[in-house]
């Protein structure tokens, strides 16, 4: 216990209810966020800053589309697949919409049973995850090829204003980057579930600290707001 | 071990680890543990399925205008709401937390509404120097 005792307190605080409680919870001293635990306070913190990343992103493409005189490229006829002898518009970026979405169902799962102590489930879920992940990546990939071969640059493009392209490949280009790192982290965690690294105390490689399941439910956080970029994303670049 | 709630809300909220002693397994007795029924998790999985299909659908069906536009933030609001609130545990979180985080974000919108004046500005200037042809 002795290493847990810094950061934590235990138990809530009594407090009175609604504004008044989160003014009393700010103005009390030293910890703001009285019965939730660091590591998950830093996670949102983290995710806030990281909103604001794709927030500024998401605002100089709207900036760059608002102050061209050039007509903004169609994303629906951009990004239209030719299937079948004609050609549907946004097809994958519906499917790769899906796939994130399921990997985020099956991530609240996990995080579900994950506090239930279902080591097999919780490690499969999770797997399964960031399988789903790496699909979306592998069809952001192909979506980029698709794209680069058509003469997409960051530079310009045959169809319209040359802010498209940069605007293209920074947005889903940060997005899937932060993809591809949720799927490395999802693996170390399922593989720490697996090994029961969260029943027995093993230290981490890294922090040499002992593992809670709480770690599952962090890790939860990110995934879901990689997917609630995507929301963001698919509304304001593909459908827009 | 604290039976903690997050706020009022946390009617669902049990903790997970009365089976293991703290002392024991040196594990810290949990803040406050999500735990829910499942069938929330998947009841919110499927809306989620069915705005993203309903968002999609707004554009294979062609939709136009303010129509387009207000359906597509309406879907988009809706889908956020949801994965923050349930997947994400806003909903039970404690307060303190929820604002901190919630509020910040909303003051992107004053820097949205600056950048549109801006663009604004720069396209009347282009307008203005290069003529309307691009």
């Amino acid at each position: 216990m002795a290493d847990a005792t810094l950061t934590h307190t235990g138990q809530a605080q009594p407090r009175p209810a609604g504004l008044q409680g989160v003014a009393a919870d700010w103005s009390s001293d030293q910890r703001a966020f009285k019965n939730v635990s660091w590591g998950k306070a830093m996670m949102w913190i983290f995710l806030l800053s990281d909103t604001f990343v794709f927030g500024c992103f998401l605002l100089s493409y709207m900036t760059a589309r608002m102050s061209t005189r050039v007509p903004w490229p169609n994303p629906s006829e951009v990004f239209a697949l030719h299937i079948g002898g004609s050609n549907i518009p946004l097809i994958l970026i519906a499917i790769m919409t899906f796939v994130l979405i399921s990997s985020s169902g099956t991530m609240a799962m996990a995080v579900n049973f994950g506090y239930r102590h279902d080591r097999r489930k919780t490690a499969i879920l999770m797997l399964l995850t960031a399988a789903l992940g790496a699909t979306f990546v592998g069809m952001q990939a192909f979506e980029w090829t698709k794209l680069i071969t058509e003469g997409v640059r960051p530079w310009g493009n045959p169809w319209g204003a040359a802010q498209f392209g940069s605007s293209f490949f920074m947005i889903t280009g940060f997005h899937g980057t932060h993809v591809t790192f949720g799927v490395i982290f999802l693996i170390i965690v399922a593989r720490k579930v697996w090994r029961g690294d969260y029943e027995t105390g093993r230290p981490g490689f890294f922090t040499s600290r002992r593992g809670r399941y709480e770690h599952v439910e962090i890790m939860g956080l990110y995934w879901h707001f990689v997917d609630l970029v995507w929301v963001f994303i698919f509304a304001f670049f593909y459908l827009w | 071990m604290a039976e903690a709630t997050a706020n009022g809300l946390g009617q669902h909220t049990l903790h997970g680890v009365q089976a293991h002693d703290p002392a024991a397994t040196g594990i810290a007795p949990a803040e406050v543990h999500q735990e829910h029924p499942i069938k929330l998790y998947l009841v919110v999985w499927a809306w989620l399925f069915i705005l993203s299909a309903c968002s999609y659908l707004v554009d294979y069906v062609g939709l136009q205008g303010y129509l387009r536009w207000s359906l597509i933030l309406i879907f988009m609001m809706l889908k956020a709401g949801l994965i923050v609130a349930v997947f994400m545990h806003m909903a039970w979180e404690r307060l303190a937390l929820t604002y901190a985080i919630i509020l910040p974000p909303i003051l992107v919108l004053v820097f949205v509404a600056m950048m549109v004046f801006e663009s604004e500005y720069t396209l009347f200037t282009r307008t203005l120097f290069f003529g309307t042809e691009p």
